[in-house]
C-alpha cells in the first residue's frame, strides 16, 4: 500500500517510511499528529513475519522505490528475526531503523524490554494490532484451530501474554485476556502508547 | 488418503506395504497408528534400529524436504514429529538393549533468555535417530549448564539453538568461554535457529550453521567422520 506519490522536487524534503503492515494505524496516526505532508507511508505486509528471510529483499525493493522522492528515509521494523541483515539493507540505503529486535521492544523501548524479558524469557507479546489479528497472525498460521493438541508444543514453555497497548480500548483489553487463555497463559496489561515509534517519526520530519 | 486408512489393517500388510503405509501415517501425524505399526514390527523380529532408521527416520526426511520445500508448514511438521516420538518411545529402551549403533554424543541447549524449543526438539529427535546419543539440556540454557554437561558427558558436538535475534549473541558467550577454558578444540559446536544465518555462525566461531533439523545431522555425521 503506497500512499500519496507525488513526485516533484519539493517533496523530496518528505521523510520516506516503509513500515510493516503491523504498525500501519499507528505510523498514520502519528503521521496526522506530526504532519500529513511530511512523511510519504510504503507499509508493506505484516504476514512476512511469518517468513523472515523475505522481510530484507521486501524492505529493500521498498526503500528503493520511496528512496527515488525522498531523501530521508525511515524503517519502521524491529530487526524482527532477520539476524541483522535488515541492517545492511538500512545501511545500504543511507536509512534509519528504530532501536530494537521487534515493534513490541520499541514500544516499551530497549531497556524496559530487556528489563522485562530477563525478568520473565516466557513472556508472549501482544500490541493492539496483534490482538485485533490474533487469530490470523498468530492461531491459525499455528494450525491451533485445527490441533489445539499443539498448544503446549508451541506454548508450552511461556508463562505469561504481556499486552503492550497502544491505544486505550477496553475492548482490546478484554480481546488480549481472551487470547491470554486461549493460549493457558496468565494474562498482564501495560499502556506503553506509541514508545520509540513516536519519536522516531517525530525526529525524522 | 485418510478414508482409505480407515480400511486398512496395519498387520495384514507386508513389511515393505506396513513400512510405506507407515511413512504415510508419520507425514500425517498418526501418533497411534505409529505406535500400532512399531509394535508390529517388533513382533516380526525387526530390529529396533532398522525400525528407527528404514522406517521412522526415512518417514521424517520426506516431512523434513516438504518443509523445506514450502509444501507443509510448522503445525504439520509439529505433529509428524510428535507421531515419531511416540514410536521412539517405544523403541529407545530396545536400542540400548540390542546395541544400537551409535554415532556420537550431542550435548545440546536452547540458551540463555530463550524458551523456544521447537526447532531444538527436532533436531534431537533427528539426530538421536541417526544413531547419535542426545543430552537435551532444555531452554534458557546458561554457560555454567553447557559447562557442566560438557565436563560431564564429554560429547562429541555441542549445539545451541536460538529463536531471538536478542539471544542468539549469547551463543558467542558460550564458545568464547570454551576458548578461554581450552576446550574449544575439543568440541564440534553447531548453531541454528530462525534469526541465524551462516555468516552468523562464523562471526562467533561456530563450526557450521545448520540450517534444520536434516541439516544438523549430516552437518554432525560429516565433521564427526573428519574429525575421527
Amino acid at each position: 500500500m503506497s500512499i500519496s506519490t507525488r513526485k516533484s522536487d519539493k517533496n523530496r524534503s518528505r521523510t520516506g517510511v516503509v513500515a510493516c503492515g503491523a504498525l500501519a494505524r499507528e505510523v498514520l496516526a502519528l503521521q496526522e499528529q506530526f504532519g500529513a505532508d511530511k512523511y510519504e507511508l510504503k507499509f508493506l505486509p505484516a504476514k512476512l513475519h511469518n517468513s523472515p528471510h523475505e522481510i530484507p529483499q521486501a524492505v529493500d525493493d521498498a526503500l528503493s522505490e520511496i528512496a527515488t522522492r525522498c531523501d530521508n528515509l525511515l524503517v519502521g521494523y524491529g530487526d524482527c528475526g532477520t539476524g541483522g541483515v535488515l541492517d545492511v539493507v538500512v545501511a545500504k540505503h543511507g536509512a534509519t531503523r528504530i532501536q530494537g529486535a521487534h515493534c513490541y521492544e520499541f514500544y516499551l523501548g530497549v531497556a524496559e524490554f530487556t528489563a522485562i524479558h530477563d525478568e520473565e524469557p516466557g513472556t508472549f507479546y501482544l500490541t493492539d494490532f496483534l490482538v485485533r489479528q490474533f487469530d490470523t497472525l498468530v492461531y491459525k498460521p499455528l494450525g491451533l484451530d485445527r490441533h489445539p493438541e499443539l498448544l503446549n508444543d508451541y506454548f508450552g514453555n511461556y508463562t505469561r501474554v504481556l499486552y503492550l497497548s497502544q491505544t486505550t480500548d477496553p475492548g482490546l483489553v478484554e480481546t488480549a485476556k481472551h487470547a491470554a487463555h486461549r493460549l493457558g497463559l496468565r494474562f498482564e496489561h501495560r499502556h506503553t502508547g506509541f514508545g520509540d515509534l513516536e519519536s522516531a517519526m517525530k525526529g525524522a520530519a | 488418503m485418510a478414508d482409505e486408512e480407515d480400511d486398512i489393517i496395519l498387520s495384514e500388510l507386508s513389511d515393505e506395504e506396513l513400512s510405506e503405509q507407515m511413512q504415510d501415517d508419520l507425514y500425517d501425524g498418526l501418533k497411534e497408528e505409529i505406535e500400532e505399526g512399531v509394535n508390529i514390527f517388533l513382533e516380526r523380529g525387526w530390529a529396533p534400529y532398522d525400525i528407527l532408521t528404514k522406517v521412522l527416520v526415512m518417514g521424517m526426511k520426506t516431512v523434513g524436504d516438504d518443509f523445506r520445500d514450502g509444501i507443509l508448514f510448522v503445525p504439520e511438521v509439529l505433529l509428524a514429529a510428535n507421531a515419531m516420538k511416540s514410536g521412539m518411545a517405544i523403541l529407545r529402551p530396545l536400542l540400548t538393549e540390542t546395541g544400537a549403533p551409535k554415532m556420537g554424543k550431542m550435548v545440546v541447549g536452547t540458551v540463555k533468555g530463550d524458551i523456544h524449543d521447537i526447532g531444538k526438539n527436532l533436531v534431537g529427535m533427528m539426530m538421536e535417530g541417526a544413531g547419535f546419543e542426545v543430552i537435551d539440556l532444555g531452554i534458557n540454557t546458561d554457560v555454567d549448564k553447557f559447562l557442566d554437561a560438557i565436563e560431564k558427558h564429554k560429547p562429541d558436538i555441542l549445539g545451541m539453538s536460538a529463536l531471538l535475534t536478542t539471544t542468539m549473541t549469547y551463543m558467542k558467550v558460550v564458545i568464547d568461554t570454551l576458548k578461554e577454558k581450552g576446550i574449544r578444540d575439543e568440541l564440534i559446536v553447531l548453531v541454528g535457529g530462525a534469526p541465524l544465518n551462516e555468516e552468523f555462525g562464523e562471526a562467533i566461531g561456530a563450526d557450521a550453521y545448520c540450517k534444520d533439523a536434516a541439516v544438523a545431522v549430516e552437518t554432525a555425521k560429516k565433521l564427526v567422520s573428519q574429525a575421527a
